[in-house]
């Protein structure tokens, strides 16, 4: 059993680190632990977690901006946002039903180190495009800041969002600042029925190719449709394609109309109120349709006009249920449970198509395994281990996780 | 003007100034190597004019394999470079040095693929800013971030600084809007960083690269994120009796819960040099004036443009004037978008950048004001109100080397205060030389350290656009000479 350590200062992570450093003792860091099981499994004798690094420290509503530390849970910074009329505009997707965890537990940090972005990013930007601050601690066990807490910041690198995504192997965050955006009055969301996947995506990117500023689209396989509860849809036997209009009401009304409008071709949709949209977009970034099993889930980031080819190329070699997000550009893949959780065929596909992909669903035996982020290119292997060793020279924050050797 | 200090220039290169510009015309042919007096000369400064340096020899390469080859050369035989786009940096990001060739992306300005079903553009970056809505916009799409100085600047300079523009309050800056790059490092290889696709893999290198102010490679090909073209957009001008009301006016509008795509501030001075210059129907008779741009359809728009009106009535407005039409919109953002260079034309000026939250507004304005008639010299102020980037224009004599140093400083003080405040050095033009030695106002030397560790990581020797971003002492590496001390403007 690993030690847990609790800093509730900077001063005292960096104290832990210098420690740790001094004994080349490496670390897990977590902040709820509700990715954990995503990467490879990291072989630490001790856990830092940033869970006492807890509390809103700034918000501004006039402003769209707020300051949090590292530890404080997603819940707790969006019902600060609720009670003044905003939201995290980039709606960070909640990983823990899908891996066995207790859902609204993930920390505002940990949406930051991951990039965590649902289906609004298509629209709105990522988790990253809303950062614009940083403080944290390096594997050197020195406090550092950058950004600040202004929208518009260009003094010096970049190295805020530079940490995003890098799942604590460079740094640990104490405190994040990042932007956020008032609730819409209105939503609504229009549904369309039994479209094969590459027709799905056409119509996805028809809609984001017109004006009116479509926040949402996902297309759900049979079986990942099937687990929708939201009523009306609860129940569903064919595949789903869902778009969203969000602002004030007028406006939502003008562009529902508008899009079914522009997509008759496709069929008259089902069209969603504001509770029922709320509840659909809310299972989506729940994960609802891949809860937590046996089955291998896949995350893969390609472009809108290679997706349902890259999907069909799959089905050849294995049985696929597939969540399109972001236009066709996001797909989450479910497959049965297999030995090298298919890895092969699909980066092979992959690699044909443009893009990346990671394992987010597998044992931990697989996961030792198979390569769980995607194999970089050797020039940018290289780039890796330089920043790595820029921030934590002596490898001792999640060695392993993202990248077997590092 | 010369409280900046530039380091003295290699003698042993400078001395090998005939060699080197041979080389250069064997590696990347000799319509690409400016080497003449004349020739260099336009290449001695950019859109910070106070600052001049005749570069070594000047290469403008056509291809990504040219740019490499030419690195390539450099990195081996220790000569340092100079990227440059368009040269419309404002803060010296683009200044030449005697000992370093400057390599220009100008000629490289092609539209590589459009593809209007993923969103996506690749270009070449010596193209313009407003060259890439050019490409997409008959398909209806747009690229967001719009610099004023958009008809000249290039996409490599944007990557560069991490340009923003007056709507980036709702489409970001260049970082939001860059998927994926193809960039020259200083020895001479070649890297793709990012795709088509909506997020890169692994570290977010894209970040790093992007601001990194052209100290870390040279990119030649981007990959940008186009939109769609909202169906109309309509701004309104609202005159305020004095600042604060403006600002008051600004916080309620966000609070309100509408995001405009744009709330530009202009102060009386800026108002009377822009309203001469485009006659767009500016009120004369108010302190502050804001633009508030929104988007929609016809019935969208007067929704909102309302909606803003009645909360703009809460406050007491002086005037309140909508857009009759797309050729009075035309002439406001023409007003806007050329205030610097109609006030270039009235006296000379320096051009601050810092940004301020914008509760701070109000006061921070005042002590701007005040900060500058210490000095005894006029300010106008134009900037991006939504976001709290200010743009104090500091005007003065640039023949009367006095006027000039004392602007200089009231431009340190100004950045300071919006420090000081909870804000930043700058906010879209960079650091470049001018703000180098106030790094330290806003970073300690751990943050410092924490950056410069990159940029040794992407270029050991520091040969990539030397003496800029960073204080010249405290640098990881020795100078090639030993460091002046930084002469900050106190």
């Amino acid at each position: 059993m690993s030690e847990i350590l609790k800093p509730a200062a900077d001063w005292e992570l960096k104290s832990i680190l210098a420690q740790l450093g001094e004994q080349n003792l490496p670390v897990e860091i977590v902040g709820a632990g509700t990715k954990r099981a995503i990467g490879h499994p990291v072989m630490a004798a001790a856990v830092i977690t940033t869970a006492s690094l807890r509390g809103i420290s700034l918000y501004e509503p006039t402003e769209l901006v707020m300051s949090a530390r590292a530890g404080t849970p997603v819940s707790q910074v969006e019902a600060e946002l609720a009670s003044r009329g905003q939201m995290l505009p980039f709606e960070p997707l909640d990983y823990g039903p899908a891996l066995a965890s207790r859902p609204g537990l993930q920390t505002i940090g940990a949406v930051f180190a991951t990039n965590n972005s649902g289906s609004r990013r298509i629209t709105v930007g990522s988790a990253r495009d809303h950062l614009i601050g940083v403080r944290g601690v390096n594997g050197r066990a020195e406090i550092f800041k950058s950004g600040g807490r202004v929208m518009k910041n260009v003094t010096g690198y970049d190295v805020a969002r530079g940490l995003t995504g890098s799942w604590g192997t460079l740094a640990v965050l104490t405190e994040v600042t990042f932007k956020v955006a008032p609730l819409p009055d209105d939503v609504a969301t229009i549904v369309y029925s039994g479209l094969p996947e590459d027709l799905a995506i056409e119509l996805m990117s028809l809609a984001m190719g017109t004006p009116y500023e479509v926040s949402g689209t996902v297309h759900l396989t049979p079986a990942h449709a099937a687990r929708i509860a939201t009523p009306p849809l609860a129940g569903e036997t064919t595949s789903l394609t869902a778009l969203r209009v969000e602002n004030f009401m007028k406006s939502v009304r003008y562009r529902k109309g508008r899009l079914i409008e522009t997509l008759k071709a496709y069929g008259q949709p089902v069209e969603l109120d504001l509770e029922a949209s709320l509840g659909f977009w809310g299972e989506i970034r729940r994960m609802a349709f891949a809860p937590a099993s046996d089955a291998i889930l896949w995350r893969v980031s390609t472009s809108p006009r290679k997706a349902a080819e890259l999907v069909a190329t799959l089905r050849r070699h294995m049985p696929v249920e597939a969540t399109y997000d972001w236009s066709g550009g996001l797909v989450w893949l479910e497959i049965p449970d297999c030995a090298d959780a298919g890895a092969a065929d699909i980066r092979r596909a992959v690699a044909i198509a443009g893009g990346h992909s990671t394992l987010i669903r597998a044992r931990e035996a697989v996961r030792r395994e198979v390569e769980v982020f995607q194999p970089q290119a050797p020039a940018i292997e290289k780039l890796s281990r330089g920043l790595k060793q820029a921030f934590d020279p002596r490898g001792l924050l999640n060695p392993g996780r993202m990248y077997q050797t590092m | 003007m010369s409280s900046i200090a530039l380091p003295d220039p290699e003698l042993s290169v400078l001395d090998r100034r005939e060699a080197i510009v041979k080389d250069l015309v064997a590696i990347a042919g000799v319509g690409a190597v400016i080497a003449d007096d004349d020739g260099r000369r336009a290449y001695e400064t950019d859109a910070f004019t106070a600052y001049k340096r005749m570069p070594l020899a000047v290469v403008l390469p056509e291809t990504t394999e040219s740019v490499a080859a030419v690195l390539g050369y450099c990195h081996a035989n220790g000569i340092k470079v100079v990227p440059r786009g368009a040269g419309t940096s404002l803060c010296g990001g683009a200044l030449p040095a005697e000992d370093a060739v400057v390599i220009g992306v100008s000629r490289m300005n092609k539209v590589l693929e459009v593809d209007t079903v993923a969103r996506f553009a690749r270009v070449q970056t010596g193209i313009t800013n407003l060259a890439i809505s050019a490409a997409v916009g008959p398909s209806g799409f747009f690229y967001a971030p719009d610099p004023s100085s958009q008809l000249a600047c290039t996409l490599a300079g944007n990557i560069a600084m991490n340009s923003g523009g007056a709507h980036c309050l709702k489409y970001g800056v260049t970082t939001n809007n860059v998927l994926g790059v193809k960039m020259v490092m200083m020895d001479g290889s070649i890297v793709e960083i990012g795709g088509e696709h909506l997020d890169a893999e692994g570290y977010d290198f894209l970040a790093l690269i992007i601001g990194s102010e052209g100290q870390l490679g040279i990119v030649t090909e981007a990959t940008v994120r186009i939109l769609r073209q909202a169906e109309g957009a309509r701004p309104m001008l609202i005159g305020f009796e004095s600042t604060a009301k403006a600002s008051i006016c600004v916080s309620r509008i966000i609070a309100s819960g509408i995001v405009p795509v744009a709330i530009e501030f202009m102060d009386r001075p800026a108002i009377e040099v822009c309203e001469a210059f485009a006659k767009a129907g500016y009120p004369l008779d108010v302190e502050a004036l804001l633009i508030v741009e929104v988007e929609g359809s016809e019935e969208e728009i007067a929704d909102r443009l309302a909606y803003i009106a009645g909360l703009a009535q809460e406050v007491g407005p002086s005037s309140l004037v909508i857009s009759a039409d797309d050729a009075q919109s035309a002439k406001i953002w023409k007003g806007r978008k050329s205030a610097f260079g109609a006030i270039g034309r009235k006296a000379d000026y320096l051009c601050m950048d810092g940004t301020i939250p914008l509760s701070q507004l109000t006061y921070v304005l005042e002590e701007i004001s005040n900060i500058c008639k210490r000095y005894g010299l006029g300010v106008a102020n134009v900037f991006h109100a939504g976001d709290g980037n200010l743009h104090p224009l500091i005007m003065y004599d640039a023949n009367d080397p006095r006027q000039a140093e004392r602007a200089e400083q009231a431009g340190a003080d100004i950045l300071r205060l919006c420090v000081a405040a909870g804000g930043c050095l700058t906010g879209e033009h960079g650091v470049g030389i001018e703000k180098r030695d106030l790094m330290r106002v806003q970073f300690s030397d751990m943050d410092l350290a924490q950056q410069m560790r990159i940029k040794s990581l992407f270029d050991e020797r520091w040969l990539l656009n030397p003496a800029k971003v960073f204080p010249l002492d405290g640098r990881p590496l020795p100078a090639s000479r030993p460091a002046e001390p930084a002469i900050a403007a106190e």
